[in-house]
């Protein structure tokens, strides 16, 4: 495992004596040159789990693991350094996550020239070969944010990541503000570079299709807990978990023959708030299949082959 | 005369050449370039294409909601019921929106009204158009709110926008814009910033609206798969104009336009047996301000021919039913054959 946390927790304060639970107790491991596609929807916590994963946010509980050592859980300055060379992080609004005032030699150079073990011109040098790799122009490389399009700035943000040349890359929602005809590119680019590079991803989306496409194994998230994880193709074809079911069947495709046939069983109800949550099983306001006991008793993960894991009371 | 009165029975709303640009800094942006289109009693039209197509601006032309200056409509009519609705006066315009023809938006965080109630705001609708009561006004905010099914209507009425998830404001806005039994309901991106289980309890939603309120539905999207689910007509627009326009089946199995099929072999497939890449569209749409001479989608096409360039195609009628036209030369009788095009004489092979 390149990557792996137990039981992951972090808690929001949010008012007095009110705490939100947006990430509470994940154990998920990821394997080298592997995709692990983290699906759920919004609000259930996968961005603070990729962020508090790589040391964006410090952790409340529980342990997270880079190469088997245990990665601290509140990034000193040195930290930050030391850990930005393997984790890098990809955002996902290329509108407000590069500063407008930097040029995109600036953007992209930037982490370079905090490691500083490069001249101006080697760094100079590095942007061009990036931007070229993304697909950009090293003509670019003076023009501000302003001047390019979604997704030509969702390259520059890629770029900027990969300049460091990580081992780990959290992904989070990198093509949900692009065209469908952009999404295929940046999709694409990601799939060459975890090929050439052999990255390991953490590749956050609500898009269920986009996601199976790309990740060689699926988490779905819901409330700060993982109900689902396994094979991809596992997860969306033979969805165990109540929640992955309904969320699999509310995914409408690009087929109006499918959709015709389709069973209507939209999920009720909404994701309910995860601040100050009781026991049992976070799902059981929304479940078809709750019985009393869901209520007042945590579900444990079960293992249903190998690879796929369930954490739900049905099946014990 | 008794065909004229036919044809409004068959469509609620029809737009004619219609033309609109934009006066910037930079030149004048031709957004939209010659639209036509229809939609039929109880229909629904989706409008598919990528940002910068001319989709948006297209309804908020039909609305009255072009911001003048710097939008202008150049050209073209859009007749409802037979009478043209561009380019009123606010108090002629007034008269139809929001009364004949209600309109969702994406953001329904931005759309509504921060500092009003929600059943305020439904309730202004009414006594605006309606000019009931107040009281009168508010007890119906709260019907129509539990006819898009908000959980405790009442209470939901006199709380705030902030107070609503997601979810539940594209509801009220629903309501809203249900409130004077509109003959057509236009929905710009309704879904896209919804999460896929919300997306589908407010796309059955509207069916279902559809269907009790005998509306006629003009959906703006790029989303493939909502057009799949919800769509009777395509119209796939692209650089301002429709390039292919059919029933929604049409569309999907029998795509006659390069670019239609290219928006669809960039999705990924939901079938066991995926591809191993996705086919992106290379390249991106042309700049506006000086709109090619040729077809739109020219620098993109897989198949560009040197015609493309220089001349824009006609809309080719596809099928024996006129409903499917293409707007690309691959359709003329002279063109040559394409792999995985639908093409004039591919009846059989559809």
């Amino acid at each position: 495992m390149l990557v792996r946390t137990e039981g992951l927790k972090k808690y929001f304060k949010v008012g007095r004596d009110q705490m939100l639970h947006a990430v509470d107790g994940i154990s998920l491991g990821i394997e080298q040159n592997e995709i692990l596609g983290l699906v759920g929807e919004s609000g259930s916590g996968k961005s603070t789990f990729g962020k508090t994963l790589i040391g964006l946010h410090p952790r409340t509980g529980g342990k997270a693991y880079y190469e088997e050592q245990e990665i601290p859980a509140k990034f000193s300055a040195a930290d930050h350094l030391a850990y930005s060379k393997n984790l890098q992080m990809i955002f996902q609004d290329p509108y407000s996550s590069l500063n407008p005032r930097m040029t995109v030699l600036d953007i992209v150079g930037e982490g370079l020239h905090i490691q500083g073990q490069h001249t101006k011109s080697q760094i100079k040098e590095e942007v061009a070969t990036w931007l070229a790799q993304v697909g950009l122009n090293a003509d670019h490389m003076s023009r501000y944010p302003h001047e390019f399009s979604g997704g030509q700035r969702q390259r520059i943000g890629i770029a900027r990541a990969m300049i460091i040349k990580p081992k780990f890359v959290v992904c989070d929602e990198p093509i949900s503000a692009l065209d469908v005809s952009v999404q295929a590119q940046v999709i694409n680019l990601l799939d060459d570079l975890k090929n050439s590079l052999g990255l390991t991803l953490l590749f956050i989306a609500h898009d269920l299709s986009m996601v199976r496409y790309v990740s060689d194994r699926m988490a779905v998230m819901y409330l700060g807990t993982v109900v689902e994880c396994g094979p991809s193709d596992e997860v969306f074809f033979n969805p165990q978990h109540p929640y992955t079911k309904l969320l699999i069947e509310s995914n409408p495709e690009p087929d109006p023959k499918a959709e015709r046939a389709r069973q209507h069983a939209s999920i009720k109800g909404e994701i309910t708030s995860p601040i100050n949550m009781g026991p049992g099983c976070r799902f059981a306001d929304r479940c078809p299949s709750a019985t009393a006991r869901c209520s007042v008793e945590n579900p444990k993960t079960k293992h249903i082959s190998d690879q796929h894991s369930v954490t739900c009371n049905l099946f014990d | 005369m008794s065909e004229m009165d036919d044809t409004f029975k068959d469509n609620v709303l029809e737009v004619e050449n219609l033309n609109v640009e934009f006066s910037t800094y930079g030149g004048v942006v031709q957004a939209v370039r010659g639209v036509n289109f229809s939609v039929g009693r109880g229909e629904t039209l989706a409008i598919v294409g990528e940002s910068g197509c001319g989709k948006s601006v297209t309804v908020q032309s039909i609305m009255g909601l072009l911001p003048t200056p710097p939008g202008k409509i150049t050209a073209g009519e859009a007749r409802l019921r037979g009478n043209n609705i561009l380019n009123l006066p606010a108090k002629e315009a007034n008269k139809f929106r929001g009364v004949e023809i209600g309109m969702i938006f994406q953001d329904p965080m931005t759309s509504l009204n921060p500092t009003m109630t929600i059943g305020d705001q439904i309730s202004e609708t009414l006594m605006v158009h309606r000019h009931l009561s107040y009281s009168d006004a508010s007890a119906k905010a709260v019907a129509l709110l539990e006819k898009t099914r908000i959980p405790e209507a009442k209470k939901r009425a006199a709380q705030y926008p902030f107070e609503f998830s997601g979810g539940m404001l594209q509801r009220a806005m629903i309501a809203q814009s249900l409130a004077c039994n509109p003959s057509v309901l236009i929905a710009d991106e309704p879904t896209t910033a919804l999460d896929v289980t919300i997306q589908a309890q407010i796309l059955e939603l509207m069916s279902e609206l559809q269907k009790t309120e005998d509306m006629s539905i003009i959906l703006i999207t790029h989303d493939l798969a909502v057009v799949a689910k919800m769509a009777d007509r395509v119209a796939v627009m692209y650089a301002g104009q429709i390039v292919e326009m059919g029933t929604v089946d049409e569309i999907f199995y029998e795509s006659a336009h390069p670019y239609t099929m290219g928006l669809k072999e960039a999705m990924p497939s939901n079938r066991k047996d995926r591809a191993k890449k996705l086919t992106p569209i290379e390249g991106s749409p042309p700049d506006l301000f000086s709109p090619p001479a040729g077809c739109g989608y020219f620098a993109r096409c897989p198949h560009a021919m040197a015609l493309c360039e220089t001349k824009q195609s006609e809309e080719f009628i596809l099928t024996s039913s006129s409903s499917h036209f293409s707007k690309c030369w691959l359709q003329h009788p002279e063109a040559p054959k394409t792999d995985g095009l639908f093409q004039v004489g591919d009846d059989d092979a559809g």
